[in-house]
């Protein structure tokens, strides 16, 4: 089933941890299996990198700690290696982290020789994404993550029910639109032409870290907004180049926009409000954030609808 | 990790709560034949409940229900006359297989609501979600706002109308029954349905296989009257009436060759 929400400000800066939170939260029953977030913070000159070290299907052994411990290590040798300068540095949990970086490079050097170390993945890299996601519900990830006083503009989150995937952190979403900065997807529904797909984008050079059809989503948007077109010009020609059912959120640095096949076979509810834009799978997860009577409504099928913050 | 059946199943309310031994919280207000209740920090479960309790054992007939937080399946199953009031929105699958009650929503309504619907009449000042009306038998299903996708399939019988416009495949395998939708219509408007009336006020943006132009009668001109008239909907906009071309469901009586000319 799973549930999808997103939220975006026009009057600036709001704790958007803390609202996807309860958004999410109160979607739990779609999707208990994990939950995710790509939170848009004020845009930065560095480069802000959150990556694993480990998944949660990696095995526990004897040697697990070390096998951390030694990745990370290797993660911080090969960032100075591309003289990306590390100028702050979080762990999050024992396999998950957070840091700075002062680098001007590309950023898919830094990926890719990140995701070349066994078990490393990216999750995000941007001047302002930062996707965070675990196993758990909402408030169970928030907390280990300590997402409650995020401050940002624009946010989406995913509540997974895990249904053509592994229940681990790759299968997650958001998805980060590798190798593009600030971009993120999160997905309800199926692609039934996620193979054609894949394997288009794979022989463009980009590469997928899981088996999930969502991922597709993010990359091929992300492919067709660096050929020149606009985010609303991509996501209408994935209505037609996409097959399935699906609703989708799309993120940039500055947007955020919804996009709903011609069958209309996924949910999305819709709130605009003066100040802010509020959308997700059930009403309920809108009015976790909102206390007082609004008017909301279902977009159509084949609907496509971008906001700037 | 153990496997989810029996004892072991988690169950989840709609807010993602467990609720195992779910009691009537009993916390109405009662004068009369009228209660009133705040639904704010009540489960589904426990709003039911709470309903059933007023309606079936307390001789109550008229209930208002504030804070209704667009929490799912609620009001479903009432199965007697009587009226209540929601100061707000429901979420999914509200009002399924009631039969009888007269239902006002001072908000809206998520995807199928009034799912089975036997008789009765609900009205919704907002927007309704898609398969609104889904497999609908009887009764009046009234939308002041605009209805999503596929509103009416396997509708049976009843009418839905509503005032702004409809998505795709409305009335899909519609079975009998109307529907009035006073905005425009998504593609496939109609699409396989065996029978039934469909009046479009605003513009179709394309017909379903087997749904045809049908013919105005006076019979059409009073019931819309009526209708409009009933629910003080003002004056009717002039109407398309659509209908079933029985040439998809009822090929049983052509030879071999003609059934494949048929679509």
């Amino acid at each position: 089933m799973c549930g999808i929400a997103g939220i975006i400000y026009k009057d600036g800066e709001h704790n958007i941890g803390q609202d996807m939170t309860r958004m999410l939260q109160s979607m739990k029953h779609r999707g208990p299996d994990s939950t995710g977030y790509a939170l848009y913070a004020k845009p930065t000159e560095h480069v802000v990198m959150r990556y694993t070290v480990a998944n949660t299907t990696t095995p526990r052994d004897y040697e697990f700690q070390s096998r951390l411990r030694r990745n990370r290590a290797e993660v911080e040798s090969r960032l100075a290696r591309l003289d990306a300068k590390i100028v702050g540095n979080e762990q999050e949990t024992d396999y998950a982290f957070r840091v700075t970086l002062d680098y001007s490079g590309e950023l898919k050097k830094i990926a890719d020789q990140i995701e070349d170390i066994p078990d490393c993945e990216v999750l995000s890299l941007g001047h302002s994404l930062e996707i965070i996601k675990d196993l758990g519900d909402a408030e169970t990830v928030c907390e280990q993550y300590h997402l409650d006083t995020f401050s940002g503009t624009h946010a989406i989150g995913h509540v997974r029910m895990a249904t053509e995937s592994d229940v681990d952190i790759s299968g997650a979403h958001p998805y980060w639109a590798y190798p593009f900065s600030d971009i993120a997807v999160v997905h309800n529904g199926q692609l039934t032409n996620y193979f054609q797909w894949r394997r288009r984008l794979e022989r463009s050079g980009h590469r997928f870290n899981s088996e999930c059809d969502s991922e597709i989503i993010a990359v091929y948007l992300a492919e067709k907004m660096s050929e020149g077109m606009s985010l609303e010009d991509a996501m209408r020609l994935s209505l037609d180049e996409l097959d399935g059912v699906f609703t989708y959120l799309c993120v940039t640095a500055d947007a955020l926009g919804m996009a709903k096949d011609e069958m209309a076979a996924k949910p999305l509810v819709l709130f605009e409000g003066a100040n802010m834009i509020v959308m997700a799978s059930e009403e309920m997860a809108i009015r976790a954030i909102i206390d007082h009577e609004i008017d909301t409504y279902d977009p159509y099928e084949g609907e496509v609808m971008v906001w700037t913050r | 990790m153990d496997a989810l059946t029996g004892e072991n199943q988690i169950v989840y309310d709609a807010r993602g709560l467990v609720e195992p031994d779910c009691e009537v919280p009993k916390v109405a207000k009662i004068d009369g034949e009228k209660a009133t209740f705040d639904a704010l920090d009540l489960t589904t479960r426990q709003i039911n409940l709470e309903l059933r309790w007023l309606i079936n054992e307390e001789g109550v007939t008229d209930v208002t229900v504030h804070n209704p937080g667009a929490k799912h399946s609620l009001g479903v199953g009432l199965l007697t006359r009587c009226k209540i009031t929601f100061e707000g929105s429901l979420g999914y699958f509200g009002l399924g297989i009631i039969d009888g009650p007269e239902v006002h929503i001072k908000g809206r309504v998520g995807w199928s609501a009034c799912e089975n619907m036997m008789s009765g009449t609900v009205v919704v000042e907002g927007n309704a979600g898609s398969l609104t009306g889904a497999a609908m038998r009887g009764g009046d299903l009234i939308v002041k706002g605009r209805l999503g996708a596929r509103s009416g399939i396997d509708q049976k019988g009843g009418t839905i109308l509503t005032m702004g416009s409809v998505g795709a495949n409305t009335g899909f395998m519609m079975q009998r029954g109307r529907q009035v939708i006073v905005g425009d219509a998504g593609h496939g408007l109609g699409d396989s349905m065996y029978d039934g009336i469909i009046y479009v006020g605003g513009k179709v943006r394309s017909l379903g296989i087997d749904c045809v132009p049908g013919e105005w009668t006076d019979a059409d001109t009073e019931f819309i009257d009526r209708k409009f008239r009933i629910y003080d909907l003002g004056t009717p906009p002039t109407f398309q009436k659509f209908v079933c071309g029985k040439k998809l469901h009822n090929y049983d009586n052509l030879e071999a060759s003609e059934r494949k000319l048929v679509l």
